[in-house]
């Protein structure tokens, strides 16, 4: 199967730093993949070089098997790619339809359209039926959002993001400031994505949830990926190990691969 | 290792606010402050009867604040992008500075002449709000320093252009606007200042400008992740506060005949003080052209009753001022209920609640 996104041989430094060195990574279609490593193992530099956001020094990009060059983040939403990042980007004082259509609110029919006028109707419907289609705990259509659960904004942010992505969703720490239940429920919204055929990219260092909702883990450490690993098997000492590099003898490896 | 076993969904939902339209309504500061303003109504019309409950007692009123709102039409615009516009009341002056001094070298008072100063007073008002719009999104300058110095500089320009001394040659087209016309039985510049509000009303409420202006204010950054403008919006906005002060200049001088250097220095405060009492946050994200007339009515209607029933118009300020904090106390205890994550409670109440 070809990859839905694959990266050859990513490289980029900042000054000294090798953020990226000859860094790899793949994912397939309805596959949840979780990107895991150490704070500055180069997770997020990754992300950014996989959604248009960094000029790489060298390395190649592949969509679905074609060669794929991006320089600015509005080239990866429209292939369908997306990024929630952790601080959601929602506007506390709008609704869950607001903040979905911010900035691509569906524009009245005719010459009120052109006036700026939005058709609200529209837009509550399409997000209600987003969020039906989703399951999840996000009732209400007219509460402001910030009013609600951490869990609820994931969600909306969630939501959003597959709105526009129909491809591949990256989730950065999803579940990082919130409770079992509000996990347990992002956890279950990441498997319905994958269950629409999308990618989800998860990074996050809590490895139960990884653990749970993965069906791969790529480990990064030194800006490059040292193990991908399927999670059926898998243990929390044995992710652990690869993140710091104490058990690279027991993993299948790179070059296993 | 999937630890949760499938179990019904609906045991581990968080459940989400799921509020009846009556409950939002209820929960809009407008509404509470309608209810004070009626509250407020009531209580001069028991104590003066039908001198103050008259039809020309709240046409007077209405003829009193339609300068106030329509400044006030661009300061709710303003204060919820989170900023202010101290500089209105200068820029009104400034604008009819230069449309009297036009108005008077054209000479004449028929419409045309009156047309051409309408003109410039729009645009003067308009070029200073996008001056103000322009530093405070590029050069990011904060609102309260840009708009300060705009106050300063506008009204100095306005004395410098006059020598300090009012211009009176108003073309009679435009004073007999205001004195002789009445439009669908009301005065015509509440008419003008209605229209306006129901403008503005329609373009914070309905269209993408309007959203965008609250998105700006509740989350700034998160406007700009999904590719607002959001410098551009910011010159917009301010250099619709500025348009406001500029058509505030053209009913001004159809008020009062003259300019009126010395006559607005306190006209942003009271404006501002009109949109917060109307439930516009100043911490930005939330408010109503709605809020910000009746938020324009309470010192209004107060003024107006106290010299109906004789006491000092004086009280007025002490009465406007301790509305005016009640109402930002009430706004800012909602909104830390609110990040509590807990149902609206009624913060008056809870101040009198002893805490635990």
């Amino acid at each position: 199967m070809t990859p839905i996104l694959e990266a050859r041989g990513l490289s980029r430094s900042f000054g000294h730093v090798r953020a990226l060195n000859n860094a790899d990574f793949d994912i397939n279609a309805g596959e949840v993949v979780a990107l895991i490593g150490d704070n500055g193992a180069g997770k997020s530099t990754m992300v950014k070089a996989l959604t248009g956001n960094l000029d790489l020094d060298s390395g190649e990009l592949f969509f679905e098997g074609k060669p794929l060059h991006i320089s600015n983040p509005q080239e990866a939403s429209d292939l369908g790619m997306e990024v929630v990042y952790q601080d959601l980007a929602l506007a506390p004082h709008l609704n869950p339809y607001q903040n979905m259509f911010l900035g691509r609110e569906i524009p009245r029919k005719g010459f009120l359209g052109k006036l700026g006028f939005m058709d609200d109707k529209a837009m509550r419907a399409k997000a209600r039926a987003g969020f039906d289609e989703l399951g999840g705990t996000v009732r209400s259509m007219t509460a402001q959002v910030g009013t609600m659960s951490g869990g609820q904004r994931q969600q909306i942010a969630i939501v959003r993001s597959i709105a526009w992505a129909n491809k591949i969703v990256f989730l950065d720490e999803p579940t990082a400031a919130l409770g079992v239940v509000q996990t347990k429920n992002v956890l279950d919204t990441i498997r319905r994505v994958r269950d629409k055929g999308i990618a989800v990219v998860l990074i996050s260092h809590s490895m139960p949830a990884v653990l749970e909702v993965a069906d791969r883990v790529q480990v990064m450490r030194l800006g490059t990926r040292v193990a991908t690993l399927p999670t059926k098997g898998a243990t929390v000492e044995q992710l652990v190990g690869a993140m710091t590099g104490a058990l690279d003898a027991n993993l299948t490896t790179e070059e296993a691969l | 290792m999937s630890v949760i076993a499938k179990e019904d969904q609906s045991a581990v939902v968080d459940h989400g606010p799921q509020d009846s339209l009556l409950k939002r309504i209820g929960s809009l500061q407008a509404v509470w402050i309608l209810g004070v303003l009626l509250v407020i109504v009531v209580f001069f019309s028991i104590a003066a009867g039908s001198k103050f409950l008259s039809a020309s007692n709240f046409s007077l009123i209405s003829q009193n604040i339609a300068v106030w709102a329509v400044l006030g039409v661009g300061m709710t615009f303003v204060i919820i992008t989170s900023g202010i516009d101290l500089s209105i009341g200068s820029v009104l002056v400034f604008s009819s500075v230069v449309a009297a001094k036009l108005m008077a070298s054209i000479g004449g008072d028929g419409w045309g002449v009156a047309l051409i100063g309408i003109l410039a007073a729009l645009v003067s008002g308009a070029a200073w709000g996008v001056l103000n719009g322009f530093l405070i999104a590029k050069a990011k300058i904060p609102p309260l320093i840009v708009t300060l110095g705009s106050l300063s500089v506008a009204l100095g320009l306005a004395q410098v252009l006059t020598g300090g001394i009012d211009v009176r040659s108003v073309p009679g087209a435009l004073t007999d606007f205001n004195t002789y016309i009445k439009i669908l039985g009301i005065p015509s510049l509440p008419f003008v200042a209605l229209v306006t509000l129901i403008i503005g009303g329609v373009i914070l409420h309905r269209t993408k400008f309007g959203r965008y202006t609250y998105a700006v204010g509740s989350n700034e950054l998160a406007a700009r992740r999904v590719g607002i403008n959001v410098d551009r919006h910011l010159i917009l906005v301010y250099g619709l506060s500025g348009l406001m002060a500029g058509l505030g200049a053209v009913l001004a001088l159809s008020q009062f005949g003259t300019t009126t250097i010395a006559g607005q220095s306190l006209t942003n405060l009271n404006v501002i003080a009109a949109v917060v009492i109307g439930g516009t946050s100043i911490f930005g994200g939330e408010g109503s052209i709605f809020g910000t007339v009746v938020g324009l009515f309470i010192p209004a209607v107060l003024q107006a009753g106290f010299v109906i029933i004789g006491v000092e118009a004086f009280w007025q300020g002490v009465a406007v001022g301790t509305v005016l904090v009640a109402a930002v106390y009430v706004d800012q205890s909602r909104r830390a209920a609110a990040l509590r994550g807990a149902k609206s409670r009624n913060p008056i109440l809870a101040m009198l609640r002893p805490n635990k």
